[in-house]
């Protein structure tokens, strides 16, 4: 498992595609709190760093693809899968390992944006004045965004052997679970207390929830047990063979 | 026995890949699986190495059946797959080291250098994998194949798409493998089966035609043997042609003639008596050896029977 781990980090930060995951999502989130007037912190004049944690989902919902759409994908079309498969490495092992070095470059991607926190920290006036908690509840709220993310960007990769194919299935999987449910539960068709059943099931409401700075158990269960469910159907799908 | 094949069977939606297979590999040889694209060499060798179920039957490799033991027989044999699939971007060292890591070898660094040794890797094992020719790369794979020290080698195709000084270094790699391990390997090429097997299990449409060492099969093949006989002293044709199933006899010189036997039967002893009884001596007696390839062909090209 670990060695699968490492094999799959290290893959990351041997071509480009590491250092191009962690240069985009910097670029947009930097833009989005520092330049763009609109949302700048600056001109906000609020020492919060809302834009951030609002921002980061909507890029993660196709950041994460991109970064998940090789692991089982392009196994496949090399046939390097028949390798691993005829290993003595049970198949959640793999699994497993793909899973937590794929989120382990999530991970690495959000450590600089720490620089944030201080920044704000230190422009706070008088200096420090910024909600602690919140920042760490949409910290680990951001954190079990992208473990479920990264479980479907998984899953996708896994149904095929295009790439493209899993990034785009991915990325529209990543936006309904995070945004489709609220989306839904605003439709005039719920009565009584069903819309906000359907917008419960969408992870947005969960992360919201998170991100006010108190983790509580419903939510972590949520995204636990949607990552676990994802996870399994991954593992359903690299098990079975389809001749 | 420590492999064997049990009446296995494979489909693919309804077209049969392979169709009751069943053989036995024991100790210490070589087999050479044979037959056209198509005949279900890749998949017997995907079922042995538990990349794939079968249908129905039985794969057994020491007494681990491959369907419940998975992990068992995958630790017992090495595999090399059809068209070796490499992580190209990986250098050389980093990915036998991965092998090694997967297969939790201990002293993995040890076996890495032991395994760029054997397979002659040595000054291509700083190199990314993508940089390296087709023969290196099938040394990659093979080295891979070999760093557990694996009881079972099972090669698909290993010298397909070689070149001639390739095809060779790889063969002599795999008869040096095979000294201490069952190798099952599958080829068309026949010469090459010839060269390396001490058996060989040819397949056809799925399907079991040959199962034999290669001598015997040759001459099972053979029908009828051409024997090219010389004797010190001359003797008359007709003396040879009298004898028990000798169907024509060729002239070459006065004492050496050319003998075409009768179907199955063999009458090398019966030259030999016919020597001393005259007071002649036997002096040279050939066998043509019918090639591999006509055998090949003779099998494979019969249609199936219904």
């Amino acid at each position: 498992m670990i060695s699968i781990l490492g094999k799959e980090l290290k893959a990351f930060f041997s071509s480009l595609i590491g250092y191009l995951v962690i240069a985009t999502f910097l670029i947009f989130i930097g833009l989005f709190m520092w330049i763009f007037t609109d949302t700048s912190i600056l001109d906000n004049r609020y020492a919060s760093l809302a834009q951030l944690f609002g921002i980061a989902p909507m890029i993660f919902v196709f950041l994460i693809p991109a970064i998940t759409m090789r692991s089982f994908s392009e196994e496949k079309q090399r046939g390097t899968i028949e390798f691993l498969n005829t290993k003595p490495i049970k198949a959640w092992k793999i699994l497993i390992g793909k899973y937590l070095g794929n989120l382990l470059l999530v991970v690495i991607t959000l450590v600089p944006t720490l620089i944030y926190v201080w920044s704000v920290y230190q422009l706070g006036a008088p200096k420090g004045n910024i909600d602690i908690g919140e920042i760490i509840g949409s910290y680990a709220g951001l954190l079990f965004l992208a473990g479920l993310f990264t479980a479907i960007g998984l899953f996708t990769s896994s149904l095929s052997d295009n790439q493209i194919v899993a990034f785009l299935i991915a990325a529209i999987g990543c936006f309904l679970v995070y945004l489709g449910f609220d989306y839904l539960s605003r439709l005039p068709i719920f009565f009584g207390n069903t819309d906000l059943v359907v917008q419960k099931m969408g992870a947005e409401y969960h992360y919201a929830s998170i991100s006010k700075g108190k983790i509580e158990l419903r939510d972590v269960v949520y995204f636990v047990t949607t990552t676990g469910f994802v996870l399994w159907g991954t593992w359903i799908a690299v098990t079975k063979h389809k001749w | 026995m420590s492999v064997i094949v049990d009446n296995l069977t494979k489909l693919y939606g309804s077209q049969k890949a392979i169709d009751s297979l069943s053989f036995t590999v024991s100790e210490g040889e070589i087999i050479g699986f044979l037959g056209p694209n198509g005949a279900g060499k890749t998949t017997t060798m995907k079922i042995l190495s538990g990349y794939i179920p079968a249908t129905s039957g039985q794969a057994t490799l020491y007494d681990y059946p491959v369907e419940t033991h998975p992990l068992e027989v995958k630790r017992l044999i090495g595999y090399l797959p059809e068209h070796n699939p490499l992580y190209l971007d990986m250098y050389v060292k980093e990915y036998l080291e991965l092998v090694a890591k997967i297969h939790k070898l201990d002293h993995s660094k040890r076996r890495v250098s032991d395994v760029i040794e054997m397979t002659g890797l040595g000054i291509e094992s700083h190199k990314q994998i993508k940089m390296l020719s087709k023969g290196y790369r099938q040394r990659v794979g093979l080295a891979q194949a070999i760093i557990h020290q694996p009881k079972v080698l099972i090669l698909d195709e290993p010298t397909s798409g070689l070149d001639p000084n390739q095809l060779v270094e790889i063969r002599q790699l795999i008869s040096t493998l095979g000294q201490d391990r069952i190798v099952i390997f599958s080829s068309h090429i026949m010469q090459e089966v010839q060269a390396l097997c001490s058996r060989v299990v040819i397949l056809n449409q799925g399907q079991l035609i040959a199962d034999s060492p290669i001598d015997s099969l040759v001459s099972q093949m053979q029908g009828s043997q051409l024997i090219t006989v010389d004797y010190q002293k001359p003797l008359e044709s007709d003396q040879i042609k009298a004898l028990d199933g000798v169907e024509s006899v060729l002239k070459l010189t006065d004492s050496s003639y050319q003998v075409t036997s009768a179907p199955g039967v063999d009458v090398r002893a019966d030259l030999f008596d016919l020597a001393v009884h005259h007071s002649n001596r036997l002096v040279g007696l050939t066998v043509q050896k019918q090639d591999m390839q006509d055998v090949f062909q003779a099998l494979t090209s019969q249609p199936k029977e219904a």
